[in-house]
This record gives structure tokens, sequence and C-alpha cells, in this order.
């Protein structure tokens, strides 16, 4: 147990910095760049959940395309090297005023639900009970986010194309 | 790892599986960068190659180019966002090393079993591009901007197709486990038929040489080595790399190489299994199996990739969206098909 708070604690740090480091950089490419590590630390909360697979589908996902269809655009659309003095503005007071207040809340309402209460931790869970638990129990709501999702798509197309 | 007679602690465990990791790299690179490279492109192409040093059909050159990088200067342009491009190829490699955590070459020479296996493996693949992409935006030249553009465009159009080319195999070994898929292969039977298992690219052969071609392009080598064009884009994202880090570039490329072959091998020839070869024999065979394997699936990707000229950018998109992916879907299909029907 000690272990994977050791190991929570590190990636906690590293996933704050990261996301302050979001926020604060001119760089937009540097930005998007931070949004890795956060997403890598993500994916390494879940190994320690034991959600192997989720873990897995967040680096293939978030990291190996969405991230890299933000550096794709970033890179099609911006003066690449300069710095821009608008992403830093006057607005970041406020804002880390919210950020402060939502921290309190979301600690006061967790620490008052659990106070010292230990959660055990489940042994991992392996990539044949997801896909049963897809495939058997919610394979309608599973079906519909896929009809959803290609509704989306084919609208994309349509919205896109200019002939 | 082998399960040794001695009991280690976690912490020299973990220092041994990450040495032979570390190693495995740079020794996959050069003995594919001397066997395919320097040799087997000369001969293709009716000319020696490096024949001096070293002796024995000059085995040397490449550790000596490698010596020879590690002394030169370390390089950056005035504009280049220094960090960001110092840090870019080890992102490459790490992704590189990370693949060979999964691939196993014995019952109990694995480094991690995963349970999720090969689709870790591609996860962690895919990583690469991000590195590509940071070498080429810090890189401040246009040419290298270019090639990074070429490459994320080119890496996620094949992603898909490389993911969906190995679903078949995971339908008829029923895991994701790479060990688990080895083991299908060794204990299972042709149509009631055992006598060399099951080996998956007899019945995945389209699966096969969908992953073939995906891994091809996942490379960037020839016929889709438009992210590296050197006679367009003189030689793409590496272009302001020097010493050591274009070094580390080289390594990754080879090293990558390695690893997609290995994946291959494991997935659909069987990776460490020989027919009727079970236990401690295996154990000792096994590395030796699968790098024969590897060496074999590598011979493919090389002779395409000295054979064929370079492919147009719109072509390399219409292969993979029009051609690849729906062939992979069919493929998945059928597979899940004659899985249920048989």
């Amino acid at each position: 147990m000690v272990a994977q708070n050791v190991v929570f604690g590190v990636l906690a740090a590293a996933m704050a910095v990261s996301a302050i480091g979001i926020v604060r950089t001119k760089n937009i490419m540097h930005a998007a760049l931070f949004l890795v590590v956060v997403q890598a630390g993500g994916a390494g909360q879940f190994i320690l959940l034991g959600a192997e697979f989720v873990a897995w589908v967040q680096v293939l996902v978030y990291i190996g395309a969405v991230i890299v269809l933000f550096l794709f655009g970033i890179m099609l659309t911006r003066d690449p090297m300069t710095a821009e003095e608008s992403l830093d503005n006057d607005l970041k007071w406020p804002g880390a005023a919210a950020a402060l207040l939502l921290a309190g809340l979301l600690a006061t309402v967790l620490i008052d639900a659990f106070e010292k209460e230990e959660i055990e931790l489940v042994a991992p869970t392996y990539t044949r009970a997801i896909t049963n638990s897809i495939f058997r129990s919610y394979i309608i709501p599973f079906e519909i986010v896929g009809l959803l999702l290609l509704a989306a798509l084919i609208g994309a197309v349509v919205l896109a194309r200019r002939d | 790892m082998m399960t040794l007679a001695l009991d280690l602690g976690w912490g020299s465990t973990l220092a041994i599986k990450t040495l032979v990791i570390m190693l495995l790299i740079p020794l996959g690179a050069l003995i594919f960068g001397w066997v395919f490279l320097f040799k087997m492109m000369a001969h293709m192409q009716s000319r020696l190659g490096p024949m001096d040093s070293g002796g024995f059909h000059g085995w040397f050159q490449l550790i000596g180019d490698g010596i020879k990088f590690m002394q030169k200067e370390d390089i950056f342009p005035e504009k280049a966002d220094r960090r960001v491009m110092a840090l870019a190829p080890f992102v490459v490699l790490l992704s590189t090393f990370l693949v060979f955590l999964v691939i196993p070459a014995g019952p109990r020479i694995v480094v991690e079993p995963l349970d999720t296996g090969v689709f870790y493996a591609l996860a962690v693949s895919s990583l690469s591009v991000i590195g590509v992409l940071m070498a080429g935006w810090a890189s401040a030249n246009k040419y290298a901007l270019m090639s990074a553009l070429r490459a994320a465009g080119q890496l996620i159009a094949y992603e898909v197709p490389l993911v969906l080319a190995v679903v078949g195999v995971v339908i008829q070994a029923g895991t994701m486990n790479l060990q688990g898929i080895v083991v299908a292969q060794q204990e299972g039977a042709i149509f009631g038929w055992d006598g060399i298992g099951h080996p998956f690219v007899l019945t995945q052969i389209v699966g096969f040489a969908l992953f073939m071609i995906a891994a091809q392009a996942e490379l960037t080598q020839p016929p889709f080595d438009m992210p590296v064009a050197e006679s367009e884009l003189v030689g793409g994202y590496m272009v302001e790399y020097s010493g050591f880090r274009f070094l580390l570039f080289f390594l990754g490329e080879f090293g990558t190489a390695f690893a997609f072959s290995a994946l291959a091998a494991t997935l659909f020839l069987g990776g460490w299994a020989l027919p009727g070869v079970h236990g401690g024999t295996a154990d000792a065979l096994g590395p030796v199996v699968v790098l024969v394997k590897v060496m074999l699936v590598a011979f493919l990707m090389f002779w395409a990739r000295f054979t064929y000229p370079r492919m147009r950018e719109d072509q390399l998109q219409s292969l993979a969206w029009k051609w690849l992916i729906p062939l992979a879907l069919v493929n998945i299909l059928v597979t899940g098909a004659l899985k249920v029907a048989f």
C-alpha cells in the first residue's frame, strides 16, 4: 500500500506541475506537450487502480491520436516558433482563484465522505472481463454509442464538404 | 526474465530487466543496420558495401560510424527550441524501448507478460510520432516542419490498419497476451492436423500482409518514406540534428524495425515456439528461434524497402483509407464468422 501511495504522490505532483504549465506557458506547442505529460500521468493512475486496459487506451487514443492531431493542427495554422502574449492575460488571477476554490471544495467533500477509511485495491481487471461485460451485459448501450459516433462522423463530413 | 535458481529482490530484477532491454535496442539496430543496410542492400544493387573495417565483410564499419557520431559536436540552430529539440530523440527511443517489454523469447523469458500484451505494444509504439513532431517543430526549419506534418498524417493513417490487422490474430488465439498467442500457435491445429502447430501466418495471411504494409509505413521506410524523403526534404525532421542525437534517431529507426519484426514474428510465425519443443529446452532454444524468425520477417521488410520507389502523398493516404482499412475490417468479420462457425 505504501508503494502505491508513493507512486500516486509522484504521478500526481508531475501531473499538477504540468497542468499548471499548460495554462502558464506562452507557447502553444509547449502547452500541448505539457498535456502529453498530464495524459501519461493519467494512464499511470489507471495502472495503479489495476485498470490496465483503460490505461493503454488512454495512451493509444489520447497521446497517440488526439494530441497528435492537436500538434498537427497547431503546426498547420500557427507561426510555429514565436510565443503569443495573448495566451497569458489578466484573467489568470480570477482563474487561479476559481481553481483554488474548486480544489478546496473537492478536498472538503472527499475528506468528509471517506475520512480515514482505507479503500481496498481490487485485483487487476482482466481484458476478458471487460470485453465480456461490454459485449454481453452492455451490448445495447455500446451499439448506441457506436451509432452516435457514426452520426457525428457523417455530420462532420457533411459540414466540411463544400460541393 | 528467466527464473533463475537464486532469488533476486525486486530492485535487482528491475535493474537486470532494464539493462537487458537497453542492450537489445542498440544490438538489434547494429545487426539490422549491418546485415540489411550494409550487406543485403549492397548485394541487391550489385556492389559490395563496406568491406575493410574489422576484417570479415567490414563488420566493424557500423560500430566505427557510431563512435564517429559520438565524437561530433551537438549543434542546435540559433532559433531552435533547444529543450524540446534535445528531448525529441529520447521520446522516439523510449517508445521503442517500451515495446520490447512484452515480447517473449521463451516460455519463461519475457520481461513483463502483460495481459493486454499486443494492445500495449501497439499503444506505446504510437508514442514515437510525438517525438517526430517535437523534432520537426523545434528544429525551426521549414523542411523539418513539412516532414513532421507528413509523418503525423502518415502515422495516424497507418496506425488504424496496424491495429485492425492484429485483431484477427487476437480472435483466433482468444487472448491479447503475447505469451498466450505463442502458446495458441504451438498447441493449435490446422483443421485437425497438428504436425507443425498452427502458425497464424497460414490462416491469417491477409492480416500478416496488412500488418507488414502498415508496419512499413509506421517505420517510414520506402515505399512510404515521404517524411524523410532525402531528395525533397533533405532528411526531414532529422535534418538539423548532428552527432549523438542523430545517432539516437538512427538507433530508433532500426531498433523500431527490430521491434516490429519481433512483433510480427510473435503474432504470425509463432515466436519462440518450435513444434514438439517444450519446457526448459524451449527456454534454451527460444531466443535463437525468435532471432531466426525476426530475421526472416525483417528480410521481407527490407526487401520491399530496397525494391520499391517512393509513393506520392495522396497515393499513400488513399491506400490506407480506401484499401487497407476496409480489407482489415472484412478480415475481422470473416475471422469472427469462421471462429463462431467452427
